[in-house]
């Protein structure tokens, strides 16, 4: 397996870049970046029309959460790459079609750590600003989202590692990244799938549970921080949170 | 300055935590609401910035009907100084950025400005070296005196206690009530719901009494604690003297 690795370290890293696309681990990761960093805006707007007060902002938004929570990833990976081409006129790369599908998909799981977030903080935070005299949106701005987000950010982290592995389902619509870097690599050796995999396998397990101890470790120390605060509901327990991970 | 006119409220279509509340607060004047819980007090001073809607009569403060439609509820919060029970301090901000965040932001007042305004008031309730202190790190105590403080920052004409000592610890309570009773008679309109007599009896112009959403007793101190009227009240001071 060493060997293995000793040989086609290059193609696993970066896949056939620079004499082909950039693949491997690197695009892997590229599109998880990539697909975190639009789907959490996107995310902060769904969680804020969900708890709107106003329905016909509320709605809607529950409607796209609960839709996207009911498909399998892959279906959605599918309708993006056939309906994305059509919606905005021009073909679209593989890249950022799994850009896309993990955007839409991603957003509804993100929307609602941050509107749990959100919820978990103490009424008297968002009465205390409001009684200054700040508006809706201000309130939420300078005062609501930064605690949200913050004490969130163990949950989205573990949002993040879903993103990662999600990414792995790209090969079915011939994504260059690191899954397909490893099938390239089976077809060429042909006789040793079971060491090929088994490689993919383990790299996905060390990047992603790096990522989940990170998060424990965050967790642990916003849970320190938040100790001895006055007037601070205890926050929601949010030792599951890996748990609610959705399957791809 | 603040003006109750037959105001109802309702939870529900059973419960009535506000009945017929008439009365009136003149300006500067510190007016002790009390009364056994669930009484209708909290409740009462929420109303007037709006924080708790009403189902019918009107509140007016400074000629101004609180809860008309078109009255802008942010503008009128500005002047209308609120301390609440939990204090609820923004925990990711400083104490000094607590203070100045509604005025540089409410009030276009510069940094240099509102911290050199914020120092001052820090001063004011004894906590001038704690304004890059982070909420965590305060008692309740100082907690509530940095909560004041933020209030304060917006210089309100009226300023409302929501049960300012009832989260404390009993050691800590005499620290805010000082500061609360320093801002007494300095111009500002006060009211203030409270358990602490002995602040009543000392810091107010009148004390109401209420009871079931009624407002029973309308009175001076003196009057109120050595001869209560209404029965309930006698009753509600007996208690409190065992």
């Amino acid at each position: 397996m060493l060997e293995i690795i000793q040989n086609n370290w290059m193609l696993l890293l970066i896949g056939q870049y620079p004499n082909g696309p950039l693949g491997g681990i690197v695009a892997t990761l590229l599109l998880a970046i990539a697909g975190l960093a639009l789907a959490f805006p996107v995310a902060v707007l769904l969680a804020v029309a969900r708890i709107s007060p106003f329905r016909w902002v509320s709605l809607p938004a529950a409607a796209i959460v609960h839709v996207v929570r009911g498909t399998p990833f892959l279906m959605v990976l599918f309708w993006s790459y056939f309906a994305l081409p059509v919606l905005i006129g021009r073909p679209l790369s593989g890249f950022w079609t799994l850009v896309g599908a993990l955007v839409l998909y991603e957003s509804a799981y993100l929307a609602e750590v941050i509107r749990a977030g959100i919820q978990a903080l103490p009424k008297g935070q968002e009465e205390a600003a409001r009684s200054l005299g700040f508006g809706y949106f201000r309130t939420l701005a300078l005062v609501i989202l930064p605690q949200a987000l913050y004490n969130s950010l163990p949950a989205l982290i573990g949002q993040f590692v879903s993103l990662i592995k999600e990414t792995s389902l790209g090969y079915v619509i011939s994504v260059n990244e690191f899954t397909y870097a490893a099938a390239q690599l089976n077809s060429q050796l042909l006789v040793q799938p079971v060491e090929v995999f088994t490689i993919l396998a383990i790299t996905y397990f060390i990047i992603c549970f790096t990522l989940t101890q990170s998060a424990r470790w965050l967790e642990q120390r916003i849970a320190r921080s938040r100790q001895g605060r006055p007037g601070r509901r205890e926050a929601q327990p949010q030792t599951d949170i890996l748990a609610t991970e959705p399957m791809p | 300055m603040i003006r109750f006119d037959k105001v109802n409220k309702w939870y529900g279509p059973d419960v009535q935590v506000l009945n017929d509340i008439t009365a009136e607060v003149n300006k500067g004047e510190v007016v002790v609401l009390c009364g056994p819980s669930g009484s209708g007090k909290t409740t009462l001073i929420r109303t007037i910035n709006r924080l708790e809607p009403i189902n019918s009569g009107t509140i007016t403060v400074n000629g101004q009907e609180t809860h008309a439609k078109s009255v802008d509820v942010n503008r009128l919060r500005r002047d209308i100084g609120f301390v609440f029970q939990q204090f609820n301090l923004f925990p990711h901000m400083s104490v000094m950025d607590n203070i100045t965040l509604a005025p540089r932001k409410l009030r276009g007042m510069s940094r240099a400005e509102a911290e050199e305004k914020a120092r001052t008031l820090l001063v004011r309730v004894g906590l001038e070296d704690k304004a890059g202190a982070y909420p965590s790190q305060l008692s309740g105590g100082q907690s509530q005196r940095v909560a004041i403080a933020r209030s304060l920052a917006m210089d309100p004409p009226i300023i409302l206690f929501d049960e300012p000592t009832s989260a404390l610890d009993p050691e800590m309570v005499g620290e805010v009530l000082a500061v609360i009773k320093g801002l007494a008679h300095t111009g500002i309109t006060m009211m203030c719901v409270t358990h602490e007599m002995g602040f009543a009896r000392e810091a107010a112009d009148r004390v109401w009494f209420l009871d079931k959403g009624v407002l029973l007793e309308d009175a001076k101190p003196d009057a109120f604690f050595s001869s209560p009227r209404h029965p309930r009240a006698q009753r509600f001071l007996a208690d409190l003297r065992h």
